[in-house]
């Protein structure tokens, strides 16, 4: 299974070539995946946000943006725009500190996590052994900097807002686990890559949703407690909470969160396209279309072909399930308190222990479909 | 020196030196909120540390029990409890500070002592095990540490029945610090929606 694009070897010799040292090569390449994946989480979040407001639109039977560019695509750089040239205002009673660290501690967290998404066999910036794991510990940091802007923003709704939000994610965040587990010990490794070579070997058909279709549903329930969407957008209730832990916040740091709910969003639509549907793969093995048009897997053609339709498969998964989150958002009433925390500990935490549990059995009495 | 073992040594300075300042910070500032998110910044440090031993299955665990749960539960219970009311003031608050102070500092000197005389075996970084760490450790609890790792389970489980316990006070006529019958009035009610007898 090791072949493939790897960009960062043939940059390497490149830069080689112009008797450059493997080390200076190595720390010239180092940031460069990194701006690539920023600039596509950006650009993601200005389409999720066009999306959002045309979908809504067409819920609501309104035409939505138009006028910013043909069909209003210019509407989202323009928002972007206006927030970052608004006043930015600090309330003369809250915490200045805790005020401005809390938005940062939401965002670079989910920024984080962003190393570990795939687009192909190697077009990720880096492989990390834990993978998934360290998605799931960079997500519990998220609430301690929902409970600072909360706490800081010295308002009652910003604490009841971050009060919420630290509730919610805690809740939520061991059904998660808990079901990215079973996919673990299906695939036998931590590696969002593995994970995805495990689902490769027959096309959509081998694809985790078949195998877990419990833990899939377990998963993207969690995932969008856990990016404060409708139906869970508890912490920032309009109705009771004005704007919740965001209430204070105006102009850059409000842009923050802005973003990070919005890369959050994205990055866990990745993240279930990653788990459980397939991640790059094709839904019929490239090999196999290689092998019936008589075409070497190894050409250059080939591989280049191969690498950009794993782009694409990944990023057309993941807006599938965005646009399924955002047309939730628009047709779902909001859950009460105490019926998101019934949910998350009642119902997500036993069904998807029992999910996990029966995971480990399957994989004992048929490890050829299980994962041996 | 090579540009990784700069990297390195820059990183490791700037870790330990936040985790001292932050402890420092955590035990000497007055402001518990502040004591509170300081200690997170400690616990991240600490998982920084980690990762440049190699250690990333650690460094991640730490992230996610004690940035994750440990301390924020410390500042979600801070918040819910969170009253304005001076502290009494402590008599004889100086000699205590000079106590505790030397305590500290014969503790420190002890630690620093061992540190020094005591012959550390350094592995050599061919021999690290690195990412096969999480093989290593599943290995080790299931086999040779089954029994310390059962009992831990069973030591939080009562903690946690414990907790249950004394949060629904329902279950108890008396208070167990008191001794006098419990005010029912305060526990919570169930929650029955107001509207649903309104048909």
């Amino acid at each position: 299974m090791e072949y493939g694009l790897d960009l960062e070897y043939s940059f390497n010799e490149f830069l080689k070539g112009f008797g450059l040292s493997s080390e200076i090569a190595h720390i010239i390449w180092l940031p460069l995946p990194m701006l690539l994946v920023l600039v596509a989480a950006v650009v993601g979040v200005l389409v999720t946000v066009w999306l959002e407001r045309k979908i809504s639109a067409a819920a609501q039977q309104r035409i939505g943006p138009e006028y910013a560019g043909a069909l209003g695509v210019l509407q989202p750089i323009a928002d972007g725009l206006k927030l970052l040239v608004k006043e930015d205002i600090i309330p003369a009673k809250a915490d200045g500190i805790l005020f401005t660290a809390g938005p940062i501690l939401v965002l670079v967290p989910v920024i984080l996590s962003w190393l570990i998404v795939p687009f192909g066999q190697n077009l990720l910036i880096s492989n990390v052994g834990i993978g998934i794991f360290l998605w799931i510990a960079l997500s519990s940091i998220q609430p301690i900097g929902l409970l600072m802007s909360g706490y800081a923003s010295n308002n009652k709704y910003s604490l009841l807002g971050g009060l919420r939000a630290a509730a919610q994610s805690i809740s939520y965040e061991i059904p998660l686990a808990l079901s990215v587990l079973a996919i673990v010990l299906m695939t036998n490794s931590l590696s969002t890559v593995d994970i995805v070579n495990q689902q490769s070997s027959a096309g959509i058909l081998s694809w985790n949703i078949w195998r877990q279709p419990v833990g899939f549903i377990v998963f993207w329930i969690c995932a969008l407690a856990e990016c404060e969407r409708l139906p869970f957008d508890l912490p920032e209730a309009e109705e009771e909470l004005v704007a919740g832990y965001q209430t204070e916040y105006a102009g850059m740091k409000f842009a923050l969160f802005y973003l990070g709910s919005y890369i959050n969003l994205i990055l866990s639509a990745l993240l279930v396209s990653i788990l459980y549907l397939g991640g790059w793969g094709f839904p019929i093995p490239v090999e196999l279309i290689a092998k019936l048009l008589n075409l070497p897997i190894n050409a250059p053609f080939i591989q280049v072909f191969t690498a950009s339709i794993g782009i694409v498969m990944t990023v057309l998964k993941a807006y599938l399930l965005v646009f399924i989150a955002i047309l939730l958002r628009w047709t779902t009433p909001r859950v009460r308190i105490d019926q998101l925390l019934d949910l998350g500990w009642k119902f997500l935490l036993p069904i998807s222990l029992a999910n996990l549990l029966i995971t480990a059995g399957l994989k004992l009495a048929f490890p050829q479909f299980f994962g041996g | 020196m090579s540009i990784a073992i700069t990297t390195q040594f820059i990183c490791f300075t700037v870790l330990s030196l936040v985790v001292l300042i932050g402890a420092l910070g955590v035990v000497l500032l007055e402001s518990i909120v502040y004591s509170a998110f300081l200690l997170g910044g400690v616990f991240m440090s600490v998982a920084g540390l980690y990762l440049l031993l190699n250690a990333s299955f650690v460094a991640a665990a730490q992230v996610l029990v004690y940035v994750g749960a440990v301390n924020v539960l410390i500042i979600f219970a801070i918040m819910l409890v969170n009253k304005k009311e001076d502290l009494k003031p402590i008599n004889d608050i100086k000699s205590r500070r000079v106590i505790s102070t030397s305590i500290c500092l014969t503790l420190l000197s002890l630690l620093i002592r061992v540190d020094l005389t005591k012959v550390w075996s350094l592995s050599s970084p061919q021999n690290s095990i690195g990412e096969e760490s999480t093989i290593r450790i599943g290995e080790h609890l299931f086999s040779d540490y089954l029994l310390p790792f059962e009992v831990a389970s069973v030591l939080l489980l009562m903690a946690m029945i414990g907790a249950i316990v004394l949060a629904r006070r329902d279950v108890m006529s008396k208070d167990i610090s008191t001794g006098l019958p419990v005010d029912q009035e305060l526990i919570e009610k169930s929650s029955e929606p107001l509207l649903t007898n309104k048909n």
